[in-house]
């Protein structure tokens, strides 16, 4: 199998004496979609740095599609496209300037690069705003117009980190579906979140970072696997002064109108409400007691 | 970026992008030097020049010319490139650079180029402006004076560029213009032969590198200097040589831009 990019034993030590990365080593296969996870300042912008050359790196490998950055910096770079966390165009320059600029930095003449960006803007809903000063932008838009500066030069590579942070629920909805397109046209997407939902929409693979270090690299449907407990949440319709006790069902009175309990995955959830409705208690809602893919993670970045 | 297209296309965007900024803010970077320079050409001219007399041959002002030529070229060639490569650190749009595939080498250029065309276009608008005050006078050796035009401009783009990539805050990026450029400008016979001067000061002046770059195009544009031609165009392309390889040097290190 082919790989978009390889990391062995990557090490980032900064000036300040912080240690970033201790070591870290990961694969992401060609056409996959990747998400690096791992809480504030695991490490993860980091290592996207040093990818990009952004960063220097204190020790280790990087290649891309099989080409270390070591050796052909600039062939490596011409496959690879990154948003970075932080906003990085000049405020006081038109939409389209900044495109157009990034464009020809890659080598693309002005003339070549029109259409495309036209094409770009149109897609990302960026094309009625291309004559506007991009610090007049809203964080939304600026993010979009990170997304085409990384794509001009069509990467095979595309690294995104933290896309959606601040992005509104609608917005998001339509980036994951841009990213989805682009990842079935054949890109490979490497991308951070803090919101796992996201995650677990569009990634095959993750990799979690904590602490400099890799604790988790797996599949998406690996790590769900795992979850084989649920919880869930019952708002009831008249006051229960104690839990009622059911055999297989750990229930819990949170107050005198909710109950919370944790399912086994083997177990029926309709032979509770058997037992709950002979007991006489009325159920009138119920949901998911919380996202079950972030307990995971808190429990994964916790050790 | 093997191929050299695609290495002069993005040197052609850096180039053109830099020449785009400073006309843009022209009231910022045009303006201001062609209002100065009147100043000087009115007051220190018209004004009190005549009573001054000659300065080594030559009608006051007509000697003051190419002094205030060079140091109107200096401070903006070197402004440009500070404030220019400052900026683009300081808002992250460095990282437009960084993560395209364009040689350092390039980059450097860039922004020399940029400070280059800002100085000499300056160098013409303040010739233009003396043309106002002296409509006389004639470049003696048109060819050294563009020279000399083209190699200060290069030069002080270059110190700009190390200046900003040392630079932390804006306060870094007016220090140097202001304690050390300045001072050693007015000093290095932008206004004064150094032969008016007493033998002592006339030495300690031989070793401000202003002198020479002011003379050397004083001696374009009317004939006379007061240090040696060849030996003061010698100094000027050696110091490109070196802030060129010590701009490559940081810029290769990733010294105030990749952390
Ligand atoms: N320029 C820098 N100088 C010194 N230390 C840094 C620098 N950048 C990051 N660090 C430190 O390196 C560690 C990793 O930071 P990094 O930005 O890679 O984390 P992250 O996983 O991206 O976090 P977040 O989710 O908050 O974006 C942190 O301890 C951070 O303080
Ligand atoms: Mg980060």
């Amino acid at each position: 199998m082919a790989y978009a990019l390889e990391i062995s034993d990557l090490k980032k030590t900064y000036p300040g004496g912080t240690q970033a990365l201790k070591g870290i080593s990961f694969a992401v296969e060609e056409g996959d979609f990747y998400a690096l996870l791992g809480p504030n300042g695991a490490g993860k912008s980091s290592t996207i740095g040093i990818i990009g050359s952004l960063v220097t790196k204190t020790e280790g490998k990087v290649k891309i599609f099989g080409i270390d950055v070591d050796e052909d910096l600039a062939l490596a770079k011409t496959m690879l496209g990154v948003v970075s966390q932080e906003i990085n165009f000049s405020g006081f320059e038109k939409v389209i300037d900044i495109v157009v600029t990034q464009a020809g930095f890659y080598g693309i003449p002005k003339s070549i690069a029109l259409p495309k960006v036209e094409k770009m803007l149109k897609r990302l809903s960026l094309w009625d705003k291309r004559n506007d000063q991009a610090r007049t932008l809203s964080g939304g838009y600026k993010r979009r117009v990170m997304i085409a500066k990384a794509l001009i030069h069509e990467p095979k590579l595309l690294i995104l980190d933290e896309p959606t942070a601040g992005v509104d629920i609608e917005l998001r909805r339509e980036m994951w579906t841009f990213l989805k397109e682009i990842n079935q046209n054949g890109t490979t997407i490497i991308l951070t979140t803090h919101y796992l939902e996201e995650a677990e929409q569009l990634c095959r693979n993750i990799g979690i970072i904590d602490g400099g270090l890799i604790v988790e690299n797996t599949s998406m449907r690996k790590l769900l696997g795992r979850l084989n407990v649920q919880g869930f949440v019952f708002d009831l319709e008249s006051p229960l002064d104690k839990a009622p006790e059911i055999e297989g069902f750990p229930l819990k009175l949170e107050d005198p109108l909710t109950l919370v309990v944790a399912v086994n995955k083997e177990r029926s959830i309709n032979a509770l409400f058997a037992e709950l409705t002979s007991l006489g208690i009325k159920v009138n809602s119920m949901r998911n007691e919380s996202n079950r893919l972030e307990e995971l993670f808190i429990e994964m970045v916790k050790k | 970026m093997s191929n050299n297209r695609n290495i002069s296309v993005a040197l052609w965007t850096l180039t053109t992008k830099e020449i785009r900024r400073f006309l843009r803010i022209w009231i910022q970077t045009l303006v201001p030097p062609a209002v100065t320079m009147s100043l000087y050409f009115v007051i220190f001219g018209s004004l009190i020049g005549p009573r001054i007399g000659t300065m080594d041959g030559f009608d006051y002002i007509q000697f003051m010319i190419p002094g205030l030529i060079m140091m109107s070229v200096i401070t903006n060639s070197y402004a440009n490139v500070v404030s220019s490569f400052y900026s683009v650190k300081f808002q992250r749009s460095i990282e437009e650079l960084l993560i395209s595939p364009m040689p350092n080498w390039t980059i450097l250029l860039g922004f020399v180029l940029g400070g280059v065309c800002r100085g000499c276009l300056i160098g013409f608008i303040v010739f233009g402006v003396s043309l106002l005050f002296y409509p006389d006078f004639t470049v003696v050796n048109p060819l050294l004076t563009l020279t000399v035009l083209f190699l200060t401009s290069i030069l002080f783009s270059l110190m700009g560029f190390i200046n900003a990539v040392f630079a932390d805050s804006f306060d870094d990026i007016s220090v140097i213009p202001t304690f050390v450029l300045t001072p050693l400008i007015y000093l290095g016979g932008v206004f004064y032969s150094i032969n008016i001067l007493p033998d002592f000061w006339r030495a300690v002046s031989m070793a401000n590198p202003m002198l020479y770059v002011v003379n050397t195009f004083r001696a374009g544009m009317l004939g006379v200097s007061d240090v040696s031609i060849g030996f003061a165009l010698g100094m000027i392309l050696g110091f490109i040589g070196v802030l060129t390889g010590s701009c490559l040097y940081l810029l290769e290190k990733g010294t105030g831009i990749r952390q």
